[in-house]
This record gives C-alpha cells, structure tokens and sequence, in this order.
C-alpha cells in the first residue's frame, strides 16, 4: 500500500475473539453453580455405601473394579454377602425406577464381591496400632462390623462368638440356597486377615470380666431366639421355631417336617422357612399371615420368589388351633387403622407341622443384673449418637439394639459403632451423622440417558430350585455388570457427560480435563439456565445473583 | 494493434487482459455483449485461473464480486440502468467494505418509463455509493479506463464504476488500439488485497458500527477518497507515458482550435464560455465547437473525467478565468436540475460562475450537433435560460408513429 | 442417521460427551481445546440457540476443514450480536455484506478459492430465516441451482427477531408476533402452510439436505460432518428456539426444541440429490402442547377461541409423523 494521507477502514475490519473484551457476565441475575447431592441410593443404604460412587468407578470397566470395590469395603467389608442378601433398599429409592427400571445395585455388588474373592484382593491395611483392646460380642453383620472398623482404626479386636461358627444370623438363619457357606466363610476370613481375632464357640457371660479385659466392649449379640405365641395345641401337634428349623439346615441336621407345613408369620424368615420346607420335601407349604399382602413384612422379591416356588399364602389369617395333622384358621379383617380383627370364621387346613416365624427376640441372658443397662421393647438402648449402652465402655449395635433388623442396618449400624468406640477412646465426641440435599428424581434431566433395561440375573428355572440347595440366582458377568453399573444416573453428582460445557450458548464454560469437571467463566456467563437444565444429574443449581 | 472493434468486445478483451479471477455476470442491455464476449473467452481458455459465474440477479453479481474479492481475487462485472439500482444495497456495501471491484455501467435511463437508451442516470443516481466513476468519452477510453481503474481501485481500497454510454459506445465499432496482455502485465500490478479472508491469518470484514464511530468512519472514507483524485491522476500519467495516449485523468482539456484531446490545453479566458460535458457527448461537442471557433465564437469545450471523486480544483485550473459555463446533463434530478450541474455548481461555489444546465440525450434522444451549437450561440447572445432541455418537443408527451421505435435489446 | 454407533454408555450418544467415551467418538464440542469458532463476549441474548447452533456449526465445519473454512453471514441477530466494532466474537475468518446475499458472497469467495487454487478451503454461508427463507431465497436458490461449492446453514427462529419478533414466511400458523398480533378471530399468524425451505432445497435436488435441532447434537455434528465431506451446494436448517420471539425461558431453548422433535412438529431428515434418505424416529412421542404450552407466542392457543388453531397443530404433527414415517414401522 503507498502512503496515503487518510488510512484505509476497511468497513472496520477486526480481529478475531476480540469480544473478549465485552463481559457479559454483568447481564446475569442467576448465576450456576455446581452441587454434589447425596444421591437417594446412598441415603436410603444401611450400611452407608457410596452407591454412586463404586458404580461410577464399575462403569470404566476392568480398570475400574478394583477401585470399586474398595469403595464398597469402605463402608462394608461384606460385599459379596451382601449382593446377595441385602434386600436393597438402595434399589427401591433409586431414581432409574422412574425412566424404565432401577439400577441393579445389588447385583454389581455381588458381582464386584465374587471378583474380589477369586482374585483375592485383601481389604486395606489396618491404621496404626493404638494398643487398645476392645470385645465384640457376637460375630453376626453388626458384630463384624464393628470389628472390621475398629480394626481398620488400629485398635485390637477380639470378637467372641457363642456359636461354633462365626456369621450369626447369616450363617444359621439364612438358607443357602440365598447365601452359599463358602462365601460367607471367605469374607470372614479376609476380616480375620486384617488382624481381627474372631473366637468361636466362646460365650460372653460376664460383663463385668469384659470389661476389666477390654477397653470397651460392644454388644452385638443380634436377635436369634424366636419369639413365641400360645396357640392351644394338642400333645402330638407338632409345632417348631423356624428360626431352629433354618439353624438345623445350616448345621446339616434337616428335621423332618412331614409332606404338608404351615409357617405362621410374614416376614422373611417366614418365606426362608417355607421355601426351606419345599426343599426338605414338603408337598404343601402354606404360610398363614393376619395381614395384607401390602403390610406384609417379607421383602417383596422373597415372597414372589416364594409363591415362584409353590408356596401358598394364607392372607388375613391367625392360627387359631393345631391338632396332629390339621390347623385351625380364623379369618381376619382390617379395622379403620388397618389392624386385623378376629371374624369368628373359623376353617380348618391340613398341616403336619407349623413352623412359628413370629418374630425373634435377642438373647439378653449377659445383661441380667445390670441395672446401668437399660432394656426395653426386648432391646439395649443406647445413646442414639454415642451408641452407648447406660454402662460407659459398653456400646450395642444390630438386632440387639433399638432399629431395623436387617443385615444392612446391622453393617452400618457396626460401622458406626466403631467410630463411636474409636471417639469414646480417644475421648472425642463423635459428630452427629451430617445433614444432606437428597438429589431428587424431579431434578434429573432423565431425557440424556440411553434406554436400557436392567439386566436381569438369569434365575434358575424355579422347578429346579425347590430340589436343593443349590444358589438360586446366578451371578452377573463382568460385560453386565458394566452395563448395569452404567445405568447408574449419579443423580445429584458430575459424571462429566460435557452437556454444560458442549450447550452454553456464551462459551462461558471451561473443561478442566478427566476427574476435573468444569469451571464457570463468570465474566461471561449470562445465567440462561440452559447448563441446569440440560444436566442430566441435577448437579447444577441456579441461585440468585447478589451483587 | 489497430482494429475494429465493437465496444464491448474492445472492453471485454481488455478486462480479460487484467486478468480478473472471478468474473459475474447478469444480463441487461446494454451492457451484455461484455459478458457474452467474457463468457467466450472463459470456454476458450483466454481467461485462465477465473471463475465467470452467471447469477441470478445484479444483486447477487455485485454479492459474488464482493466475496470474490474479500477472499482474494480481481472482481469483475458489468451492469447498467435498472440492474444498478437492483444491486444498490450490495454497491454501497462493496466501497464500505474497501472491496476493489471494478464494474463497467453501460450508461442506460432508468424506468418508468422502462427504456433501454443511453444516458446516465443509472451511474449518477450511484454517486454517494462510494464508488469511484470513470467516464469513458470514446470507445479507446473505454477499454483503457478499466486498466487504470483496476489499478486506482486495488491502490486504494476503492471500487471503480467505468461508465461508458449504452448503446452509443458499447455497439458502435470503432477503431481501437487495446493494450495487450503482455503490455497490461507490465502495468498493472498483480492483485493485492488490502483486507483478505484468509485462513492462516483471520479476520472480521464487515462488523457493525456504533454511533460512536459511523462519523469518523465516513470521515475517513472520505479523506480516502479524496486521495483518489492524486492517484488517478497518477496513473493516468503513468499510462499516458506507456501508452502515448491521453485516457482518463480528471478532467480533459481540448485544444482550443482544433478541439483535440490535449491536457497541456491552455486554461480558458475571461471571455470564453466552457462547454462541460461527460461521455461520449464529448465526441459531438468536438465536432460541432469547431465551426463555431471557425466562426471566432470563443467557446471551449472541457470534460469531466473523473465524476467521483469530483475533480474540483482540475476543473477550477483548466476554467482558469472563465466564468461562462454551460454543462450538458445526462441525467435530470427531478426537483433539482442536472446531476452534473450540480456537480460543477458545488465545485465553482464562490467564484461567480454563471452556470447553465443543458438537460439533453435523455432515454437515448440524439444529441444533434446544430443544437449544441445553437445553445452556445444563445448564452453568448445572452439568451439561455438557467435550466433549458435540448430540443424539448412542446405539448406534452409525443406519440411516434407506428413502427418508428424498433426495440432492440 | 450417520451417527456414530457408539455402546451402552451411561449417556450413549445424547449428552455432548462422556468420560467413558473413545476419543475417537468424542462430539468436536466435547473436546476441551474444541474451536469454539463463535466464543465469548458476544451479545446474544441468555439462552439464544442459535449462537449454540452456530458454535456447534461452524466448529464442526472448521474441525472437518482442518481449520480451513472461511463464513460468510447475512445480516441479523447473529451478525449484530457476534460483531459490534471493535469486537468479534469469531475466530474464523468471517465476512458479513448484507441481508440478503451471504449465499452469492460465498459463492463469490468459493469462486475465488477456486480460482486460486485453494480448494482446500472450504466456504459456509449462514443467516436466520429472514436472510434466507425470506429477502435472502434468490440468492440462495441461484447458489443451489449452480450448485456452488457452499455450505448453507439456515438457523430457524421463525421470525424477524432481530428487529423485534416480527413475522417471516417460516413464522409458523398462528404465533403471535410484533406483525401478526394475537388480536381478532383468527390471532396470531394467518393460517397457511408456511415455506418450508428444506422442500425447497431438496426441490433443487443438491447433493446433500438436512434439518437438525439443538437439541441433538450428535445429529447436528454429523450432519455438518456429511455436508463437509461433500463438494457442491449443501443446505442445513437448524431450528433454533428464541427465548426473547418466542416467548419462553432462556433455560428452556433446548427443551423446546427436543418437544418439536418429539412431537412430531419438526422433522429431522437428511435428503440426498432431491431424494430423502434418512429420518431421525421420535424417541419419546410428546403431545404438541409439551412444545407449545411454554411458548408466550403461543398463548393464545390455550385459551377460549384457540381451540382450532391447537388441533391444526396436532394436525400437522400427524401428517409430518404420517409423511416422515416418524414413528417408524412403515416398510
């Protein structure tokens, strides 16, 4: 160009990006933020798992299960136990329920604990010794639990358990056909690896001898007697504790039942006792309940398993009378508050034996004469943060004490205890459990998930089940697992899906790399709401803009 | 090398000869034998590395010459009358944008009524586009003008408009001496664009601008364009030199007596009336002078080469002392009087200048020599008026006889 | 559609990435160093997709060209919110003429390119539905018809928003806008069949015809990917919701434009040579009123009087189910 007096404009020519310079940030009056909510598997699981996060780590496949595992054990060293016991109320509340089917959590779990088994991956390394020295009463879930923690926290542990086996309640009240022995022997004894001394066929009967032993003393000593009802019975009727009838199985002693049994009760152990029945050869298996099928307090999946199975259910009945070879029915109605009545209608049923699943109770025969100790409602109470008995030193957790009893409750209930006992030992308080934003479904943008069905274990033909003992539901493979694990949502927490970074309209939203997520350029971004959104977890809130 | 030539062949060779990348063109007479002979030479291979692109539209034509060239490349089209106005909005942008084009206007009234003769009110309803505009006086001008106007253009940053009468130039044969390819290369300097679309070094062309800076934009536009009239000249002069003939330049200055083309032509006297004139109506004007100089009628004849920019201070020196001005129009601004005029009114403001308008040659009605005659002998008899129209046919619109007006596009 | 097949991945293919995903199969828009060709500080209005559209667009277009694209645009919001002096918010080289001819500006840059022998550098040309469907369709229609080597992009926001919502030809029956007031016995728009640019281009039978959303991004990128991997004239119309002429929340654009999908209201296809090749099936079949109801233009439609003009849209969205097959299932 030559030297012209007036420079050429060019119709203002300029250069690239330089809006750069013109924030637009001042335009907001929203502003995104991102959140991590507890997701509602998590909060409604017992035992406290971060579900979200060991499924997060499953979904990236073999690299991934290690990672995941060892987030399971965190919380549960039980993991392949559990995914097959567990009756999963992570999986009722899960949000998936809502787009087609939840997520099987319970099967990743278990698929997760079996490959953790065969590959024998070790639970972590104990802390650093303290030199304390604390008693496990009892080695059932709660009493594992606790244990496996302590442990983890570096104290001495010393479990003792009156059976001649360790596992409570898991080894002689649930069938195998629900929970092979093998299983349940080999992630005990990983716990027994990490330092815990389990001492069996050992009964507790001295507090005080305990107490003078241990620095602290946990009672997890469950619920294993059955509880009892008076039914007018004739000499040669024969009527039997379920809970016996399972621990007799378990033991290797099945007692003759005869062709045609009746199981008064409604909750699990009322199918595990029928189910168990059919497989000891009973023809007829009835279980005689005085409620509704929607109050019943059998795990849904157990009663359909159940029912699968041949078993008939006596819906708002009471056993009224049992004579040798026949019972007595008196059919119920529900009252205005749901409570069943008696009718006066009387029938009569054939049964060779009843087996009574009305409950059970915890053997509190240690506590006799410890006053400090308060029993009521047939349990321990303790302090609901301290988890300590009226006796300091002395903490309870699972069926012993106050709250569900499940397996579940009873891991998270021992994990809690541990902290509780590690507190008290270092004299801390320990802090209550801390309050969290659930991620609710309403918050999802459940459109960026793909349409996949859960992948349902393949059940073993349910004519084949009732002949053994056989373990009834097959596990997942790896390729399902994946798959299922990546059904997860991660409601309420970023799984860098891109969605806010790709769809800001004002490229106002950084990409920090793998594991990073993002980050807003506030200086530009207007708060359209578009990232909220379009997240498909909800982990994104719009809040005011305060200037 | 000396030939007949119909106009628009003698420009089409030459445009062909600057070696334009992508040529556009549209039909509209008269202005399409330029294209049509464009289009030849694109099959033939002649013009090599172009892209000729028959449009949709003048709209389109000037869209295509104005990415063309944003993205790099000589731009050529040509137009005339309605298809200008059609593609108005695409010219003004074209010189806002800086973009070089050249385009050569065919000079054709505009309707309604509809009519497709000569004068030049398409080109002069353009001149607030930006644009510079080239006048051609004869069909040598022509094709000589667009060397310089790719030239002036691609220097400064400024499209050029070559206008040249319909009809009266583009279909008369004539005979013509075109520089050659070779003789052009050596001229005219290869393409360089001032702002380019380019890949390795972005840019924006073509933002929005704010009351804040739209002022000192056009400001600076017309300081540019102000610099034109320096570099026309310039190259004007430079193509005189390589060339031996006298094509362009601002304005152009005949010789007294014999009324040839002589840019060392004295400026006039005191005594003297100018006739200024703008295109081929110059030819006529030499013609019909020389008689009335014969007769010691002290006329002269001056013409406006460059309309835009408007050579002001070129045409005050070559008036020298005259004050006796008779403009011959080419195109009316109803209301107002003649474009040209107008023109020449605003550059001889302050110097006592007693202008007349002679509105002639509209829709293509012959400019007659006796008539440009009788117009000088009556200012100098004192007796024209202000604004007179040449040969104007009393009693309104007259109606030609049956088969009197053949219509040829 | 030519998306990419990728396996069951939590989000599959519908979100804009995913840790889990190849690298290979990761969207242009997912990528951290992605072109973002129209980046920030523009003026667009809070949620406006088309600026969305326009990024995925033309990021998509230089990620195909190896960075070798040159844009030109048409007058209108995504020219006056992108580059008010001093400012521009592209990276590309971009070049705005006026309203209606950034088709013929880009065939003059095609033309030139050509010419130069720079055929490595690829030309789009973009403008909203008035630079297009509009002022805009010769020049487009002459582009098509000589089949330059351009690729158009329409961004539909059916309607003049630029100077204040006022009605376009893609204005669809009934939407109230700044000229069709929701006044009188029949509010809104005048009840036509509209001009469906689409149509139009596949009359021309070019090689290649597509309509996407914002709210498909796979879709969108691929299809700009096809039109990229092909020479001669290509059109792309992109539907894009406007918070401000539509009347709906700025949070909303995406949303409403997975309704017109869902609903059958806006059909997505890919036409090749005049001839339609590929249909996007209707994922999740919505009721027209999830696309209307949250639309201010629309609502009119919802009370006493709108009855009529709320079934002549469930009319049109069963004939374009019925013509489009979206539903699938038609052999």
């Amino acid at each position: 160009m030559t030297a012209h007096d007036a420079p050429a404009t060019h119709g203002l020519s300029t250069g690239p990006a330089t809006s750069l310079a013109y924030h637009t940030g001042t335009w907001r009056t929203e502003r995104p933020v991102y959140v991590d909510l507890a997701p509602p598997c998590a909060l409604a699981c017992p035992s406290g798992e971060d579900i979200r996060g060991w499924l997060g780590s499953t979904q990236e496949g073999e690299a991934g299960f290690e990672t995941a595992w060892r987030r399971i054990v965190a919380a549960n060293p039980l993991p392949a136990v559990m995914g097959r016991i567990c009756y999963h109320p992570c999986q009722h509340a899960c949000n998936r329920a809502k787009v087609d089917e939840e997520v099987g959590i319970n099967a990743v779990e278990r698929f997760l604990g079996d490959t953790a088994l065969e590959r024998g991956w070790d639970l972590p390394k104990p802390g650093a010794p303290t030199g304390r020295r604390v008693l496990v009463v009892g080695s059932g879930p709660a009493g594992l639990s606790t244990a496996y923690h302590l442990r983890l926290l570096g104290h001495d542990v010393v479990v003792r358990e009156a059976a001649a086996e360790p596992g409570g309640m898991m080894r002689y009240g649930i069938p195998a056909y629900r929970l092979p022995r093998e299983v349940l022997a080999a992630e005990i004894a990983r716990i027994e690896r990490t330092g815990v001394v389990i001492e069996c066929g050992t009964r507790v009967t001295d507090l005080g001898a305990a107490q003078a032993e241990f620095d602290s003393v946990v009672l997890t000593v469950g619920a294993g007697v059955a509880h009892h009802v008076d039914i007018p019975a004739g000499a040669a009727s024969k009527i039997v504790d379920a809970i016996d009838v399972l621990r007799d199985v378990a033991e290797g002693h099945p007692p003759l039942l005869g062709r045609r049994v009746a199981v008064y009760g409604g909750g699990n152990t009322a199918m595990d006792a029928a189910r168990t029945a059919r497989r000891l050869g009973a023809q007829e298996a009835v279980v005689v309940y005085r409620r509704t099928r929607e109050q019943m307090p059998a795990h849904p999946t157990e009663l359909e398993d159940a029912i699968g199975e041949g078993v008939r259910v006596q819906w708002l009945s009471t056993i009224s009378g049992v004579d040798t070879h026949t019972i007595t029915i008196e059919k119920m109605e529900l009252d205005g508050d749901g409570r069943p009545h008696g009718t006066g209608e009387f029938e009569e049923l054939d049964a060779d034996a009843v087996l009574l699943a009305v409950g059970q109770d915890a053997d509190l025969s240690l506590l006799e004469g410890q006053h400090d100790i308060t029993v009521s409602d047939g349990v321990v109470q303790v302090d609901d943060n301290s988890m300590m008995t009226g006796r300091e030193g002395v903490f309870a957790a699972g069926d012993v004490s106050p709250g569900s009893r499940t397996a579940t409750y009873a891991i998270g209930r021992g994990a809690r205890a541990a902290r509780a006992v590690d507190a008290y030992l270092n004299a801390r308080v320990l802090p209550a459990e801390p309050v969290v934003r659930e991620a609710t479904a309403d918050r999802l943008n459940s459109w960026y998930y793909s349409d996949a069905p859960q992948q349902h274990r393949a059940e073993l033909e349910a004519a084949r089940r009732v002949t053994g003992f056989e373990e009834v539901l097959a596990g997942l493979d790896a390729e399902h697992a994946v798959f299922e694990a990546r059904r997860c949502m991660s409601c309420g927490s970023c799984f860098e899906c891109d969605n806010c970074f790709g769809m800001c309209p004002d490229d106002a939203i950084r990409k920090l790399g793998p594991g990073m997520r993002y980050e807003i350029d506030y200086d530009y971004c207007k708060g359209c709401g578009i990232c909220a959104a379009e997240c498909p977890c909800g982990a994104i809130d719009m809040i005011p803009e305060v200037r | 090398m000396r030939e007949v030539l119909e106009g628009s062949q003698a420009v089409a060779r030459t445009v062909a000869r600057c070696r334009p990348g992508v040529i556009c063109a549209y039909p509209i007479s008269p202005q399409t034998h330029i294209v049509e002979a464009l289009s030849v030479m694109a099959r033939t291979g002649e013009l090599t590395d172009c892209e000729y692109v028959n449009v949709e539209s003048e709209f389109s034509a000037m869209s295509v010459s104005i990415g063309a060239s944003a993205a790099g490349s000589r731009a050529y089209t040509a137009t005339a009358s309605q298809g200008l106005l059609y593609m108005a909005e695409a010219v003004f942008n074209a010189s806002g944008m800086g973009l070089p084009i050249v385009m050569t206007v065919a000079n054709r009234a505009i309707g309604a009524p509809i009519n497709i003769w000569n004068d030049q009110s398409d080109a002069l309803a353009m001149r607030d586009a930006g644009w510079l505009q080239l006048y051609a006086a004869d069909n040598q001008e022509a094709a000589d003008l667009h060397i310089i106007a790719f030239a002036v253009a691609e220097e400064l940053g400024i499209p050029a408009m070559v206008c040249m009468d319909g009809f009266v130039l583009t279909h008369a044969s004539d005979v013509v001496d075109l520089a050659t390819a070779e003789q052009i290369d050596g001229f005219l300097p290869p393409f360089r664009a001032q702002q380019v679309l380019d890949v390795e070094n972005p840019t924006t062309i073509g933002t929005m601008a704010g009351p804040e800076s739209f002022t000192e934009t056009k400001y600076l536009q017309h300081l540019r364009f102000l610099d034109a009239a320096e570099v026309i000249d310039r190259w004007s002069t430079a193509f005189r030199e390589s060339f031996g003939r006298q094509t362009g330049g601002l304005v152009a200055r005949y010789d007294p007596d014999s009324l040839d083309r002589n840019n060392l032509a004295p400026p006039g006297d005191a005594t003297d009336v100018t006739v200024i004139a703008m295109g081929s109506v110059l030819g006529t004007l030499q013609a019909a002078l020389v008689p009335l100089r014969a007769a010691g009628v002290s006329v002269r004849l001056l013409g406006i080469s460059s309309f835009r920019p408007f050579p002001e201070l070129a045409l005050r020196e070559a008036l020298g002392e005259c004050r006796d001005v008779i403009v011959i129009d080419r195109a009316l601004e109803l209301g107002a009087g003649g474009v040209l005029t107008g023109n020449v009114g605003r550059a001889l403001a302050g110097t006592r200048s007693r202008i007349h308008s002679v509105v002639a040659g509209l829709g293509g009605r012959p400019i007659l020599e006796a008539s440009l005659r009788d117009v000088v002998a009556r200012e100098r008899a004192g007796q024209l008026g202000r604004l007179e129209f040449l040969d104007l046919k009393t009693g309104g619109v007259p109606v030609p006889p049956v088969g009197a007006t053949e219509v040829a596009r | 559609m030519s998306t990419v097949h990728i396996p069951f991945l939590q989000t599959g293919t519908l979100a804009v990435g995913g840790r889990l995903l190849r690298e290979d199969d990761r969207s242009v828009q997912s990528h951290a160093d992605r072109p973002s060709s129209l980046t920030r500080g523009h003026r667009a209005c809070q949620g406006c997709a088309e600026a969305l559209a326009a990024r995925w667009v033309m990021d998509t277009a230089v990620d195909a060209a190896d960075g070798k694209l040159i844009v030109a645009n048409a007058t209108g919001c995504l020219e006056v919110f992108s580059t008010l002096y001093p400012e521009s918010a592209w990276k590309p080289p971009w070049i705005h003429s006026v309203f209606a001819n950034a088709a013929a500006v880009a065939t003059g840059i095609a033309s030139s390119l050509h010419a130069q022998g720079k055929d490595d550098v690829r030309v789009l040309a973009q403008g909203g539905d008035g630079g297009t469907v509009d002022i805009g369709l010769a020049a487009v229609s002459g582009m098509f018809e000589r089949n330059d080597d351009v690729l158009y992009v329409c961004y539909d926001n059916q309607g003049y928003m630029n100077t204040g919502v006022q009605r376009s030809s893609a204005t669809p029956a009934s939407a109230r806008t700044a000229t069709t007031p929701a006044v009188g016995h029949q509010p809104g728009a005048p009840v036509g069949q509209g001009k469906s640019m689409p149509k139009i281009a596949m009359a021309h039978e070019i090689p290649y015809v597509a309509t996407a959303t914002v709210a498909d991004l796979r879709d969108l990128e691929s299809k700009v990917r096809t039109a990229m991997s092909i020479h001669g004239a290509r059109y792309l119309h992109v539907l894009v919701p406007c918070p401000l002429g539509w009347g709906a929340s700025s949070a909303e654009s995406i949303a409403l434009s997975r309704a017109a999908v869902q609903s059958g209201i806006f059909a997505v296809i890919e036409a090749r040579a005049g001839e339609l090749t590929e249909v996007q099936r209707i994922r999740e079949l919505a009721p027209v009123e999830d696309y209307l109801r949250p639309q201010q233009r629309f609502a009119h439609l919802f009370k006493p009087g709108g009855e009529d003009a709320l079934d002549r849209w469930r009319q049109l969205a069963q004939a374009n189910i019925r013509r489009y097959d979206l539903l699938g299932g038609t052999p």
